[in-house]
Protein backbone atom coordinates (compact mmCIF):
# COMPACT_ATOMS: atom_id res chain seq x y z
CA UNK A 1 0.00 0.00 0.00
CA UNK A 2 3.10 2.16 0.63
CA UNK A 3 3.27 3.72 -2.85
CA UNK A 4 0.07 3.77 -4.56
CA UNK A 5 0.34 5.51 -7.46
CA UNK A 6 -2.09 5.89 -10.60
CA UNK A 7 -0.10 3.52 -12.32
CA UNK A 8 -0.29 1.04 -9.69
CA UNK A 9 -3.99 1.52 -8.87
CA UNK A 10 -4.49 0.19 -12.19
CA UNK A 11 -1.42 -2.10 -13.16
CA UNK A 12 -3.55 -4.28 -10.60
CA UNK A 13 -5.67 -5.00 -13.04
CA UNK A 14 -4.73 -3.82 -17.18
CA UNK A 15 -0.99 -4.09 -15.78
CA UNK A 16 -0.89 -7.88 -15.58
CA UNK A 17 -2.95 -7.95 -18.99
CA UNK A 18 -0.27 -5.60 -20.42
CA UNK A 19 2.36 -7.54 -19.36
CA UNK A 20 1.85 -10.85 -20.65
CA UNK A 21 0.74 -9.14 -23.79
CA UNK A 22 4.16 -7.80 -24.40
CA UNK A 23 6.16 -11.25 -23.26
CA UNK A 24 3.98 -12.57 -25.89
CA UNK A 25 3.86 -10.41 -28.53
CA UNK A 26 7.68 -9.72 -28.64
CA UNK A 27 8.49 -13.57 -28.79
CA UNK A 28 5.55 -13.60 -31.64
CA UNK A 29 7.41 -10.49 -33.39
CA UNK A 30 10.66 -12.73 -33.13
CA UNK A 31 9.41 -15.86 -34.35
CA UNK A 32 6.85 -14.38 -36.97
CA UNK A 33 9.38 -13.81 -39.85
CA UNK A 34 9.78 -17.73 -40.09
CA UNK A 35 5.51 -17.95 -40.59
CA UNK A 36 4.79 -14.25 -42.25
CA UNK A 37 6.19 -12.65 -45.19
CA UNK A 38 8.35 -10.40 -43.50
CA UNK A 39 7.69 -7.27 -45.81
CA UNK A 40 4.36 -7.53 -44.70
CA UNK A 41 5.46 -7.62 -41.02
CA UNK A 42 7.81 -4.59 -41.73
CA UNK A 43 5.74 -2.41 -42.86
CA UNK A 44 3.26 -3.33 -39.57
CA UNK A 45 5.86 -2.60 -37.76
CA UNK A 46 6.72 1.12 -39.10
CA UNK A 47 3.28 1.92 -38.64
CA UNK A 48 2.53 0.37 -35.66
CA UNK A 49 5.69 2.73 -34.47
CA UNK A 50 3.68 5.41 -36.30
CA UNK A 51 0.76 5.22 -34.41
CA UNK A 52 2.70 4.77 -31.31
CA UNK A 53 4.10 8.20 -31.91
CA UNK A 54 0.89 10.08 -32.72
CA UNK A 55 -0.70 8.67 -29.72
CA UNK A 56 1.66 10.10 -27.29
CA UNK A 57 0.23 13.82 -28.68
CA UNK A 58 -3.53 12.65 -28.82
CA UNK A 59 -3.35 9.74 -26.13
CA UNK A 60 -1.32 11.47 -23.56
CA UNK A 61 -1.02 15.20 -24.42
CA UNK A 62 -4.96 15.56 -25.81
CA UNK A 63 -3.51 16.97 -29.20
CA UNK A 64 -4.87 15.85 -32.32
CA UNK A 65 -3.03 16.63 -35.34
CA UNK A 66 -4.18 16.21 -38.81
CA UNK A 67 -0.32 16.88 -40.06
CA UNK A 68 1.75 13.94 -39.26
CA UNK A 69 1.94 12.89 -42.64
CA UNK A 70 4.62 15.25 -43.10
CA UNK A 71 6.61 13.97 -40.58
CA UNK A 72 6.61 10.63 -41.37
CA UNK A 73 6.80 11.09 -45.33
CA UNK A 74 9.56 14.13 -44.55
CA UNK A 75 11.99 11.65 -42.70
CA UNK A 76 11.66 9.22 -45.37
CA UNK A 77 12.40 11.50 -48.22
CA UNK A 78 15.43 12.88 -45.98
CA UNK A 79 16.66 9.36 -45.39
CA UNK A 80 15.99 8.48 -48.89
CA UNK A 81 18.22 10.66 -50.22
CA UNK A 82 21.11 10.68 -47.89
CA UNK A 83 21.17 7.12 -48.81
CA UNK A 84 20.53 7.19 -52.20
CA UNK A 85 22.70 10.22 -52.89
CA UNK A 86 24.99 11.17 -50.71
CA UNK A 87 25.49 7.35 -49.81
CA UNK A 88 25.00 7.31 -45.92
CA UNK A 89 25.24 4.39 -43.98
CA UNK A 90 21.33 3.43 -43.09
CA UNK A 91 21.94 4.55 -39.23
CA UNK A 92 23.18 8.35 -39.96
CA UNK A 93 20.58 8.25 -43.01
CA UNK A 94 17.55 6.92 -40.58
CA UNK A 95 19.19 9.67 -38.05
CA UNK A 96 18.91 12.21 -40.58
CA UNK A 97 15.47 11.90 -40.87
CA UNK A 98 14.54 11.61 -37.25
CA UNK A 99 15.88 15.14 -37.04
CA UNK A 100 14.45 16.77 -39.92
CA UNK A 101 11.32 15.35 -38.67
CA UNK A 102 11.88 16.72 -35.08
CA UNK A 103 13.03 20.28 -37.12
CA UNK A 104 9.82 20.29 -39.22
CA UNK A 105 7.69 19.36 -35.70
CA UNK A 106 9.35 21.89 -33.78
CA UNK A 107 7.98 24.85 -36.49
CA UNK A 108 4.64 23.37 -36.96
CA UNK A 109 3.96 22.80 -33.46
CA UNK A 110 5.05 26.45 -32.94
CA UNK A 111 2.01 27.71 -34.71
CA UNK A 112 -0.24 25.27 -33.39
CA UNK A 113 -0.21 25.01 -29.78
CA UNK A 114 -1.50 28.77 -30.11
CA UNK A 115 -4.63 27.02 -31.20
CA UNK A 116 -6.81 24.39 -29.60
CA UNK A 117 -8.64 21.36 -30.44
CA UNK A 118 -10.73 22.04 -33.94
CA UNK A 119 -8.15 24.97 -34.70
CA UNK A 120 -5.32 23.43 -33.80
CA UNK A 121 -5.94 20.27 -36.42
CA UNK A 122 -6.90 22.92 -39.25
CA UNK A 123 -2.99 24.46 -38.47
CA UNK A 124 -1.50 21.07 -38.57
CA UNK A 125 -3.51 20.25 -41.82
CA UNK A 126 -3.08 23.28 -43.66
CA UNK A 127 1.07 23.20 -42.29
CA UNK A 128 1.63 19.25 -43.73
CA UNK A 129 -0.59 20.32 -46.87
CA UNK A 130 1.74 23.21 -47.54
CA UNK A 131 4.74 20.91 -47.05
CA UNK A 132 3.06 18.01 -49.29
CA UNK A 133 3.13 20.57 -51.94
CA UNK A 134 6.64 21.68 -51.55
CA UNK A 135 7.69 18.24 -51.79
CA UNK A 136 5.74 18.10 -55.08
CA UNK A 137 7.02 20.77 -56.33
CA UNK A 138 10.80 20.43 -54.79
CA UNK A 139 13.84 18.82 -56.86
CA UNK A 140 15.19 16.86 -54.36
CA UNK A 141 12.18 14.94 -53.84
CA UNK A 142 11.75 13.44 -57.65
CA UNK A 143 8.05 15.16 -57.38
CA UNK A 144 5.53 12.51 -58.90
CA UNK A 145 8.06 10.16 -59.21
CA UNK A 146 9.91 9.81 -55.90
CA UNK A 147 13.03 8.48 -54.53
CA UNK A 148 13.08 4.62 -55.39
CA UNK A 149 15.76 2.44 -55.73
CA UNK A 150 17.31 4.04 -52.29
CA UNK A 151 19.92 1.41 -50.72
CA UNK A 152 19.83 -0.44 -47.47
CA UNK A 153 23.25 -0.36 -47.26
CA UNK A 154 24.99 -2.20 -44.77
CA UNK A 155 24.16 -1.13 -40.75
CA UNK A 156 27.30 0.45 -39.18
CA UNK A 157 29.24 -1.20 -41.36
CA UNK A 158 28.92 -4.56 -40.21
CA UNK A 159 25.21 -6.51 -40.91
CA UNK A 160 24.14 -5.99 -44.60
CA UNK A 161 20.78 -5.21 -44.48
CA UNK A 162 20.07 -6.64 -47.85
CA UNK A 163 19.98 -10.34 -45.96
CA UNK A 164 15.83 -10.69 -45.02
CA UNK A 165 16.11 -11.48 -41.67
CA UNK A 166 18.76 -8.63 -41.02
CA UNK A 167 16.53 -6.09 -42.13
CA UNK A 168 13.65 -7.37 -40.19
CA UNK A 169 15.77 -8.06 -37.08
CA UNK A 170 17.13 -4.10 -37.72
CA UNK A 171 13.33 -3.69 -38.15
CA UNK A 172 12.02 -4.78 -34.97
CA UNK A 173 14.86 -3.44 -32.91
CA UNK A 174 14.30 0.11 -33.91
CA UNK A 175 10.49 -0.39 -33.40
CA UNK A 176 10.91 -1.79 -29.98
CA UNK A 177 12.91 1.11 -28.81
CA UNK A 178 10.43 3.47 -30.83
CA UNK A 179 7.89 1.98 -28.53
CA UNK A 180 9.84 2.02 -25.56
CA UNK A 181 10.95 5.68 -25.85
CA UNK A 182 7.41 6.72 -26.06
CA UNK A 183 6.29 4.24 -23.11
CA UNK A 184 9.51 5.78 -20.86
CA UNK A 185 8.25 9.98 -22.22
CA UNK A 186 4.17 8.54 -21.18
CA UNK A 187 5.53 7.50 -17.67
CA UNK A 188 8.07 9.54 -16.53
CA UNK A 189 7.21 13.17 -14.56
CA UNK A 190 7.18 15.12 -17.86
CA UNK A 191 4.76 12.89 -18.85
CA UNK A 192 2.55 13.27 -15.63
CA UNK A 193 2.81 16.90 -16.45
CA UNK A 194 1.47 16.19 -19.71
CA UNK A 195 -1.59 14.45 -18.81
CA UNK A 196 -2.46 16.67 -16.53
CA UNK A 197 -2.81 19.38 -19.48
CA UNK A 198 -4.89 16.58 -21.22
CA UNK A 199 -7.02 16.59 -17.99
CA UNK A 200 -7.66 20.52 -17.22
CA UNK A 201 -5.18 22.61 -19.00
CA UNK A 202 -6.45 26.07 -16.94
CA UNK A 203 -5.72 24.16 -13.72
CA UNK A 204 -1.99 22.90 -15.18
CA UNK A 205 -1.92 26.95 -15.88
CA UNK A 206 -3.01 27.92 -12.61
CA UNK A 207 -0.21 25.63 -11.42
CA UNK A 208 2.38 27.74 -12.81
CA UNK A 209 3.04 25.15 -15.99
CA UNK A 210 3.79 27.23 -19.20
CA UNK A 211 1.58 25.05 -20.73
CA UNK A 212 2.62 26.16 -24.43
CA UNK A 213 6.09 24.89 -23.94
CA UNK A 214 5.18 20.86 -22.60
CA UNK A 215 2.93 20.82 -25.67
CA UNK A 216 5.63 21.99 -27.99
CA UNK A 217 7.90 19.51 -26.17
CA UNK A 218 5.70 16.90 -26.81
CA UNK A 219 4.66 17.59 -30.21
CA UNK A 220 8.77 17.76 -31.44
CA UNK A 221 9.12 14.21 -29.68
CA UNK A 222 6.10 12.78 -31.16
CA UNK A 223 6.94 14.43 -34.70
CA UNK A 224 10.81 13.18 -34.23
CA UNK A 225 9.54 9.53 -33.17
CA UNK A 226 7.29 9.36 -36.05
CA UNK A 227 10.00 10.21 -38.20
CA UNK A 228 11.66 7.27 -37.07
CA UNK A 229 9.11 5.18 -38.36
CA UNK A 230 8.97 7.04 -41.77
CA UNK A 231 12.66 6.69 -42.07
CA UNK A 232 12.84 3.22 -41.26
CA UNK A 233 10.20 2.55 -43.54
CA UNK A 234 12.26 4.56 -46.77
CA UNK A 235 15.34 2.18 -45.97
CA UNK A 236 12.62 -0.76 -45.64
CA UNK A 237 10.99 -0.24 -48.78
CA UNK A 238 13.81 1.68 -50.48
CA UNK A 239 11.81 4.65 -51.68
CA UNK A 240 10.57 7.66 -50.36
CA UNK A 241 6.95 8.94 -52.15
CA UNK A 242 4.09 11.52 -51.92
CA UNK A 243 1.74 8.95 -50.88
CA UNK A 244 3.56 8.83 -47.45
CA UNK A 245 3.25 13.03 -46.88
CA UNK A 246 -0.22 13.53 -48.69
CA UNK A 247 -2.95 14.01 -46.23
CA UNK A 248 -4.67 10.72 -46.22
CA UNK A 249 -1.66 9.07 -44.54
CA UNK A 250 -2.52 11.48 -41.82
CA UNK A 251 -5.82 10.12 -41.85
CA UNK A 252 -4.96 6.65 -41.41
CA UNK A 253 -3.13 7.28 -38.22
CA UNK A 254 -5.50 9.06 -36.81
CA UNK A 255 -7.93 5.86 -37.54
CA UNK A 256 -5.32 3.57 -36.38
CA UNK A 257 -5.00 4.81 -33.16
CA UNK A 258 -8.52 5.22 -32.67
CA UNK A 259 -9.46 2.00 -33.54
CA UNK A 260 -6.69 0.18 -31.67
CA UNK A 261 -7.73 2.60 -28.41
CA UNK A 262 -6.37 6.15 -28.19
CA UNK A 263 -4.29 6.54 -24.68
CA UNK A 264 -3.10 2.98 -24.37
CA UNK A 265 0.65 1.73 -25.14
CA UNK A 266 -0.90 -1.49 -27.09
CA UNK A 267 -3.78 -0.06 -28.45
CA UNK A 268 -2.23 1.87 -31.99
CA UNK A 269 0.26 -1.32 -32.08
CA UNK A 270 -3.44 -3.35 -32.93
CA UNK A 271 -5.01 -0.56 -34.92
CA UNK A 272 -2.01 -0.11 -37.03
CA UNK A 273 -1.66 -4.51 -37.54
CA UNK A 274 -5.66 -4.86 -38.57
CA UNK A 275 -5.67 -1.96 -40.83
CA UNK A 276 -1.85 -2.98 -42.75
CA UNK A 277 -3.37 -6.48 -42.52
CA UNK A 278 -6.66 -5.41 -43.83
CA UNK A 279 -5.12 -2.96 -46.78
CA UNK A 280 -2.64 -6.21 -47.81
CA UNK A 281 -5.65 -8.75 -47.85
CA UNK A 282 -7.98 -6.52 -49.86
CA UNK A 283 -5.04 -5.54 -52.04
CA UNK A 284 -5.92 -8.46 -54.55
CA UNK A 285 -9.18 -8.09 -54.33
CA UNK A 286 -11.63 -6.33 -56.27
CA UNK A 287 -13.33 -4.79 -52.90
CA UNK A 288 -11.82 -1.33 -52.36
CA UNK A 289 -9.73 -0.94 -49.42
CA UNK A 290 -11.28 2.56 -48.40
CA UNK A 291 -14.71 1.06 -47.72
CA UNK A 292 -13.70 -1.75 -45.79
CA UNK A 293 -11.86 0.61 -43.43
CA UNK A 294 -14.37 2.80 -43.50
CA UNK A 295 -16.54 0.56 -42.71
CA UNK A 296 -14.59 -0.87 -39.90
CA UNK A 297 -14.02 2.33 -38.28
CA UNK A 298 -17.93 2.68 -38.31
CA UNK A 299 -18.63 -0.03 -36.51
CA UNK A 300 -15.72 0.64 -34.29
CA UNK A 301 -16.74 4.54 -33.47
CA UNK A 302 -20.48 2.64 -32.86
CA UNK A 303 -19.71 -0.32 -30.65
CA UNK A 304 -16.43 0.26 -28.86
CA UNK A 305 -15.48 4.21 -28.85
CA UNK A 306 -12.61 3.28 -26.67
CA UNK A 307 -10.81 1.11 -29.49
CA UNK A 308 -10.36 -2.45 -28.91
CA UNK A 309 -8.12 -2.69 -26.66
CA UNK A 310 -9.42 0.34 -25.13
CA UNK A 311 -12.31 -1.71 -24.53
CA UNK A 312 -10.88 -4.51 -23.28
CA UNK A 313 -8.96 -2.55 -20.15
CA UNK A 314 -12.10 -1.32 -19.49
CA UNK A 315 -13.98 -4.59 -18.98
CA UNK A 316 -10.87 -6.07 -17.31
CA UNK A 317 -10.92 -2.72 -14.97
CA UNK A 318 -14.88 -3.39 -14.81
CA UNK A 319 -14.19 -7.41 -13.36
CA UNK A 320 -11.84 -5.76 -10.88
CA UNK A 321 -14.32 -3.83 -9.69
CA UNK A 322 -16.37 -6.13 -9.36
CA UNK A 323 -14.34 -8.88 -7.62
CA UNK A 324 -12.83 -6.14 -5.28
CA UNK B 1 12.45 46.48 12.06
CA UNK B 2 9.74 45.33 14.24
CA UNK B 3 7.68 48.57 13.48
CA UNK B 4 8.10 47.60 9.81
CA UNK B 5 6.51 44.07 9.94
CA UNK B 6 3.86 45.14 11.94
CA UNK B 7 2.26 47.27 9.42
CA UNK B 8 0.50 44.85 6.70
CA UNK B 9 2.20 44.67 3.94
CA UNK B 10 0.75 44.89 0.30
CA UNK B 11 1.28 42.16 -1.38
CA UNK B 12 -1.25 42.33 -4.24
CA UNK B 13 -2.80 45.39 -5.32
CA UNK B 14 -4.46 46.56 -8.09
CA UNK B 15 -5.61 50.03 -9.34
CA UNK B 16 -7.92 51.44 -11.84
CA UNK B 17 -8.53 47.80 -13.23
CA UNK B 18 -11.05 47.86 -16.19
CA UNK B 19 -11.98 45.44 -18.46
CA UNK B 20 -14.72 45.36 -21.19
CA UNK B 21 -16.28 42.54 -22.97
CA UNK B 22 -17.04 44.07 -26.68
CA UNK B 23 -18.50 47.24 -25.12
CA UNK B 24 -19.87 45.70 -22.27
CA UNK B 25 -17.85 47.08 -19.10
CA UNK B 26 -17.56 44.06 -16.92
CA UNK B 27 -15.15 45.33 -14.32
CA UNK B 28 -14.81 49.06 -14.15
CA UNK B 29 -12.08 51.04 -11.56
CA UNK B 30 -11.39 48.68 -9.43
CA UNK B 31 -9.00 49.37 -6.96
CA UNK B 32 -8.22 46.90 -5.09
CA UNK B 33 -4.96 45.78 -1.87
CA UNK B 34 -4.52 42.69 -0.56
CA UNK B 35 -2.48 42.49 2.52
CA UNK B 36 0.13 39.85 4.30
CA UNK B 37 -1.41 37.48 6.64
CA UNK B 38 -5.38 39.10 6.08
CA UNK B 39 -8.06 37.42 4.69
CA UNK B 40 -9.91 39.85 1.95
CA UNK B 41 -13.39 38.97 0.87
CA UNK B 42 -14.91 40.44 -2.75
CA UNK B 43 -18.46 40.49 -2.23
CA UNK B 44 -21.64 41.38 -4.74
CA UNK B 45 -24.43 40.41 -6.01
CA UNK B 46 -24.46 38.15 -9.16
CA UNK B 47 -23.06 39.18 -12.08
CA UNK B 48 -21.38 41.95 -10.06
CA UNK B 49 -17.68 40.81 -11.71
CA UNK B 50 -15.83 38.72 -8.96
CA UNK B 51 -14.96 36.16 -11.08
CA UNK B 52 -13.90 38.59 -13.67
CA UNK B 53 -11.78 40.74 -11.19
CA UNK B 54 -10.33 37.25 -9.92
CA UNK B 55 -9.53 36.18 -14.03
CA UNK B 56 -8.00 39.71 -14.04
CA UNK B 57 -5.91 39.19 -11.31
CA UNK B 58 -4.31 36.23 -12.01
CA UNK B 59 -3.92 37.24 -15.57
CA UNK B 60 -5.94 34.82 -17.10
CA UNK B 61 -7.80 37.30 -18.35
CA UNK B 62 -5.78 40.61 -19.53
CA UNK B 63 -7.46 43.84 -18.59
CA UNK B 64 -8.61 47.04 -20.76
CA UNK B 65 -6.93 48.78 -18.86
CA UNK B 66 -5.29 49.74 -15.14
CA UNK B 67 -2.53 48.31 -13.46
CA UNK B 68 -2.00 44.85 -11.02
CA UNK B 69 1.45 44.87 -8.85
CA UNK B 70 2.59 41.53 -7.13
CA UNK B 71 4.93 42.04 -4.67
CA UNK B 72 5.96 45.49 -5.88
CA UNK B 73 6.32 43.83 -8.82
CA UNK B 74 4.20 44.93 -11.99
CA UNK B 75 2.43 41.79 -13.66
CA UNK B 76 -0.42 44.03 -15.51
CA UNK B 77 1.32 42.04 -19.20
CA UNK B 78 2.97 38.76 -17.47
CA UNK B 79 1.41 35.51 -18.64
CA UNK B 80 -0.42 33.26 -16.24
CA UNK B 81 1.27 30.39 -15.57
CA UNK B 82 4.45 32.79 -14.89
CA UNK B 83 1.85 34.66 -12.12
CA UNK B 84 1.54 31.58 -10.38
CA UNK B 85 5.29 30.92 -10.47
CA UNK B 86 5.55 34.12 -8.98
CA UNK B 87 3.28 33.31 -5.89
CA UNK B 88 -0.22 33.85 -6.77
CA UNK B 89 -2.12 30.73 -6.99
CA UNK B 90 -5.93 30.86 -7.03
CA UNK B 91 -8.27 28.13 -7.17
CA UNK B 92 -11.09 27.79 -9.07
CA UNK B 93 -15.38 28.44 -8.69
CA UNK B 94 -15.95 24.86 -11.03
CA UNK B 95 -13.58 22.41 -9.10
CA UNK B 96 -10.20 22.16 -11.02
CA UNK B 97 -9.22 18.71 -10.51
CA UNK B 98 -7.12 16.13 -12.50
CA UNK B 99 -10.25 13.53 -12.86
CA UNK B 100 -8.42 10.56 -14.16
CA UNK B 101 -5.57 10.65 -11.61
CA UNK B 102 -5.33 10.02 -8.17
CA UNK B 103 -5.76 12.05 -5.54
CA UNK B 104 -2.06 11.64 -4.16
CA UNK B 105 -1.15 12.54 -8.17
CA UNK B 106 -3.46 15.69 -7.95
CA UNK B 107 -1.31 17.21 -5.19
CA UNK B 108 2.02 15.66 -6.76
CA UNK B 109 1.34 17.64 -10.11
CA UNK B 110 1.67 20.80 -8.06
CA UNK B 111 4.28 19.85 -6.29
CA UNK B 112 6.74 18.67 -9.49
CA UNK B 113 7.68 21.85 -10.47
CA UNK B 114 8.82 23.14 -7.17
CA UNK B 115 10.95 20.53 -6.80
CA UNK B 116 12.28 20.49 -10.78
CA UNK B 117 11.03 17.28 -11.63
CA UNK B 118 8.65 18.66 -14.40
CA UNK B 119 10.80 18.22 -17.70
CA UNK B 120 12.36 14.71 -16.95
CA UNK B 121 10.84 12.97 -19.70
CA UNK B 122 13.65 9.77 -19.49
CA UNK B 123 13.73 9.42 -15.97
CA UNK B 124 10.89 6.85 -14.36
CA UNK B 125 7.68 7.90 -12.27
CA UNK B 126 9.41 6.03 -9.27
CA UNK B 127 11.18 9.58 -8.53
CA UNK B 128 7.83 11.36 -8.14
CA UNK B 129 8.14 9.02 -4.81
CA UNK B 130 10.12 11.67 -3.35
CA UNK B 131 6.95 14.18 -3.27
CA UNK B 132 4.96 11.67 -1.62
CA UNK B 133 5.44 13.18 2.44
CA UNK B 134 5.09 16.47 1.09
CA UNK B 135 1.99 15.48 -0.56
CA UNK B 136 0.60 13.38 1.97
CA UNK B 137 1.18 15.84 4.95
CA UNK B 138 -0.86 17.96 2.50
CA UNK B 139 -3.88 15.67 2.03
CA UNK B 140 -3.82 14.95 6.34
CA UNK B 141 -4.56 18.92 6.56
CA UNK B 142 -7.40 18.76 4.43
CA UNK B 143 -8.64 15.44 5.74
CA UNK B 144 -7.98 13.69 2.33
CA UNK B 145 -5.74 11.24 3.40
CA UNK B 146 -8.04 8.29 3.26
CA UNK B 147 -8.67 8.80 -0.63
CA UNK B 148 -5.00 9.25 -1.52
CA UNK B 149 -5.22 5.83 -4.23
CA UNK B 150 -8.94 7.37 -5.19
CA UNK B 151 -9.76 8.96 -8.65
CA UNK B 152 -9.69 12.30 -8.09
CA UNK B 153 -13.00 12.25 -10.17
CA UNK B 154 -14.51 9.85 -8.12
CA UNK B 155 -14.87 12.09 -5.28
CA UNK B 156 -17.83 13.96 -3.72
CA UNK B 157 -18.36 17.57 -4.67
CA UNK B 158 -17.15 18.94 -1.27
CA UNK B 159 -14.38 16.59 -1.74
CA UNK B 160 -12.86 17.73 -4.83
CA UNK B 161 -13.02 21.27 -3.86
CA UNK B 162 -11.08 20.77 -0.81
CA UNK B 163 -8.51 18.77 -3.16
CA UNK B 164 -8.64 21.59 -5.57
CA UNK B 165 -7.41 23.67 -1.74
CA UNK B 166 -5.24 20.91 -0.70
CA UNK B 167 -3.47 21.41 -4.43
CA UNK B 168 -3.24 25.25 -4.20
CA UNK B 169 -1.41 24.93 -1.40
CA UNK B 170 1.00 22.63 -2.53
CA UNK B 171 2.32 25.73 -4.10
CA UNK B 172 3.20 27.47 -1.35
CA UNK B 173 1.47 31.11 -2.21
CA UNK B 174 2.51 34.10 -0.81
CA UNK B 175 -1.52 35.06 -2.00
CA UNK B 176 -3.95 33.14 -2.32
CA UNK B 177 -7.14 33.28 -4.60
CA UNK B 178 -10.12 31.21 -3.17
CA UNK B 179 -13.35 31.95 -5.88
CA UNK B 180 -16.31 30.87 -3.83
CA UNK B 181 -14.18 28.02 -1.80
CA UNK B 182 -17.62 26.97 0.08
CA UNK B 183 -19.90 27.11 -2.81
CA UNK B 184 -22.15 24.17 -2.65
CA UNK B 185 -21.31 22.59 0.13
CA UNK B 186 -22.78 21.05 3.00
CA UNK B 187 -22.78 22.74 6.77
CA UNK B 188 -19.98 20.70 8.17
CA UNK B 189 -17.61 20.65 4.83
CA UNK B 190 -18.08 24.51 5.45
CA UNK B 191 -16.82 24.37 8.68
CA UNK B 192 -13.55 22.19 7.40
CA UNK B 193 -13.15 24.81 4.96
CA UNK B 194 -13.15 27.70 7.19
CA UNK B 195 -10.67 26.37 9.27
CA UNK B 196 -8.52 25.39 6.91
CA UNK B 197 -8.60 29.20 5.25
CA UNK B 198 -8.10 30.49 8.77
CA UNK B 199 -4.93 28.15 9.13
CA UNK B 200 -3.41 29.18 5.74
CA UNK B 201 -3.94 32.45 6.15
CA UNK B 202 -1.37 33.27 8.99
CA UNK B 203 1.77 33.47 6.78
CA UNK B 204 0.16 34.65 3.76
CA UNK B 205 -2.35 36.90 2.26
CA UNK B 206 -5.79 35.22 1.18
CA UNK B 207 -8.15 37.16 -0.98
CA UNK B 208 -11.59 35.10 -1.15
CA UNK B 209 -15.36 35.82 -3.51
CA UNK B 210 -17.99 34.08 -0.96
CA UNK B 211 -21.34 34.60 -1.13
CA UNK B 212 -22.33 32.37 2.60
CA UNK B 213 -21.92 36.21 4.46
CA UNK B 214 -21.75 33.96 7.80
CA UNK B 215 -18.55 32.74 5.89
CA UNK B 216 -17.16 36.10 5.14
CA UNK B 217 -18.33 37.47 9.08
CA UNK B 218 -16.55 34.68 10.69
CA UNK B 219 -13.08 35.04 8.47
CA UNK B 220 -12.54 38.29 6.84
CA UNK B 221 -11.05 41.28 8.52
CA UNK B 222 -11.61 43.00 4.86
CA UNK B 223 -14.39 43.35 2.52
CA UNK B 224 -14.54 44.96 -0.64
CA UNK B 225 -18.29 44.69 -2.38
CA UNK B 226 -18.25 44.75 -5.66
CA UNK B 227 -21.32 46.02 -7.74
CA UNK B 228 -22.20 46.53 -11.49
CA UNK B 229 -18.22 45.69 -11.78
CA UNK B 230 -17.36 48.95 -9.66
CA UNK B 231 -15.90 49.11 -6.24
CA UNK B 232 -19.49 50.54 -4.12
CA UNK B 233 -17.64 49.74 -0.20
CA UNK B 234 -14.91 48.60 1.05
CA UNK B 235 -13.90 48.25 4.76
CA UNK B 236 -14.50 45.87 7.74
CA UNK B 237 -17.20 43.88 8.31
CA UNK B 238 -18.65 46.13 10.72
CA UNK B 239 -17.94 49.52 8.11
CA UNK B 240 -19.30 47.61 5.10
CA UNK B 241 -22.51 46.40 6.55
CA UNK B 242 -23.55 48.84 8.09
CA UNK B 243 -22.81 50.67 4.74
CA UNK B 244 -26.38 51.89 3.76
CA UNK B 245 -25.93 51.39 -0.39
CA UNK B 246 -24.77 48.35 0.67
CA UNK B 247 -27.70 47.27 2.86
CA UNK B 248 -30.14 47.82 -0.11
CA UNK B 249 -27.64 46.97 -2.75
CA UNK B 250 -27.03 43.44 -1.19
CA UNK B 251 -27.42 42.69 2.46
CA UNK B 252 -30.44 44.88 3.58
CA UNK B 253 -32.92 41.91 3.73
CA UNK B 254 -30.82 39.47 4.39
CA UNK B 255 -28.09 40.38 6.95
CA UNK B 256 -27.04 42.81 10.01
Amino acid sequence: MAELTLQEARAQTTGRVERILIVLGIVALIAAPFFVYPIFLMKMLCFALFACAFNLLLGYTGLLSFGHAAFFGGAAYFSAYAAKVWGWPPEAAILLGVLGAAVLGAVMGFFAIRRQGIYFAMITLALSQMFFFFCLQAEFTGGEDGIQGVPRGVLFGIIDLHVPLNIYYTVLAIFLIGVFAIWRIVHSPFGMILRSIRENERRAISLGYSVGNYKLAAFVMSAALAGLAGATKAIVFQFATLTDVAWQMSGEVILMTLLGGIGTMVGPIVGAGLVVALQNTLATSEFPVTIATGIIFMICVLLFRRGIVGELYARALRRGNNKG
Amino acid sequence: MSAVNDVPRVVLSARGLRRDFQGFVAVNNVDLDVHHGGIHALIGPNGAGKTTVFNLLTRFLPPSAGRIELLGQDITHTPPAKVARMGLARSFQISAIFPHLTVLDNVRVALQRRRGLHVQFWRSLQVLNALTPRAEELLRSVGLEDARSQLAGDLSYGRKRVLEIATTLALDPKVLLLDEPTAGMGHEDVGTVTEIIRSVAKDRAVLMVEHNLDVVADLCDWITVLQRGEVLAAGDYRTVSQDERVRTAYMGTQHV
